[in-house]
């Protein structure tokens, strides 16, 4: 019943929109009702970036799904050499992000195919 | 953008090897527009979980959205007619269009921030929305090595985004966050990341005030 299965999809689809949904309006509630740029509203980014910040590093050294089957070490030095491009670049973005990501693919391919 | 596209070509085939069709995956980018979220729903549909189990576990995955919003808003406040289309700016709202937007926001002028906060999630959402179709059609075609490292971009991008960040305040949240992150999950995979957030925060908050008493 391919049919059924489709509409459950659906189905599912805007539960779990609505239920994301409900964290930012819930936040727009509450904005509305403290001083912006006040102790509270500054309080609540610093939440947001320790939040982020978990959230990211997390991923980075115990991660689910795919990113779990490669090992931590190449994450890791990755991460490393993207560090010192972006230092090296004046704290620029863009050369810390292909390099870490340029140095993990190389690792992974080497893996990949039984050279490391 | 061909970061957003990149990260969601990763989505679109873990997808499609949950069993989403393609409509489904690349409306939920626009509708759920939370990687986090969506990739738990995915992976707990792909088990067979039950719906409300499913929705409660990618809620929880983008709790973040409520801080998020809370202080995205402030800038808006002023302008009424943006003020207007709050619940709709908070819906198209992602990390990075949060993240740059609370950066360069503050240095515009108030009625340009509408349009400007806007115009960079509309074309995020798009580029995340091909991203996501081009990853379901390329699932199983690319090698391994090709997959994993554009899920590894995500994070990586984040990583880089944050790292330009300069409130003391952020940076210390930052911090701390990234070292307590993985002991909170370790300790509650469903609570670690909310007490994470305020832990870290609320530290941050307060050393960040202790500092300037010194400063002065």
């Amino acid at each position: 019943m391919p049919e059924q299965h489709e509409l459950a999809l659906w189905g599912l689809l805007s539960m779990v929109s609505l239920a994301t949904y409900v964290w930012r309006a819930t936040g727009v509630v509450i904005a509305a009702r403290i001083k912006p740029n006040g102790r509270l509203s500054q309080w609540f980014t610093c939440v947001a970036y320790g939040m982020l910040a978990g959230l990211i590093s997390r991923i980075m050294l115990m991660p689910v799904g795919i990113l779990a089957h490669t090992p931590l070490v190449d994450r890791l030095v990755a991460l490393g050499c993207g560090f010192a491009l972006f230092v090296l670049c004046r704290r620029a973005m863009i050369p810390g992000v292909v390099g870490a990501v340029g140095v993990f693919m190389v690792l992974a391919a080497l893996r990949g195919y039984g050279i490391l | 953008m061909f970061v957003v596209a990149a990260s969601m070509t990763g989505w679109g085939s873990l997808a499609r090897d949950s069993g989403f069709t393609l409509g489904v995956a690349v409306t939920s980018t626009a509708t759920v527009w939370g990687l986090p979220g969506q990739v738990a729903a995915a992976e707990l549909y792909a088990v067979g979980a039950p719906l409300l189990a499913i929705a409660l576990a990618s809620s929880m995955a983008n709790l973040r959205f409520f801080p998020m919003s809370l202080s995205l808003l402030p800038l808006f406040r002023g302008d009424p007619a943006s003020w207007r289309w709050r619940y709709v700016f908070v819906a198209m709202m992602s990390v990075n269009t949060w993240a740059v937007t609370l950066r360069n926001g503050p240095s515009l002028p108030i009625d340009q921030r509408g349009p400007y906060f806007t115009g960079l999630s509309v074309t995020c959402i798009a580029a995340g929305m091909i991203g996501t179709a081009a990853g379901y059609h390329l699932a199983g075609e690319l090698p391994f090595f090709v997959t994993v490292s554009l899920i590894f971009l995500n994070p990586i991008y984040f990583v880089f985004l944050f790292a330009g960040v300069r409130a003391r305040n952020g940076v210390l949240a930052l911090i701390i966050g990234a070292v307590l992150g993985p002991i909170t999950h370790w300790l509650s995979p469903e609570w670690g990341l909310p007490f994470c957030g305020v832990i870290a925060g609320t530290v941050a908050f307060y050393l960040d005030r202790g500092l300037r008493g010194a400063d002065a």
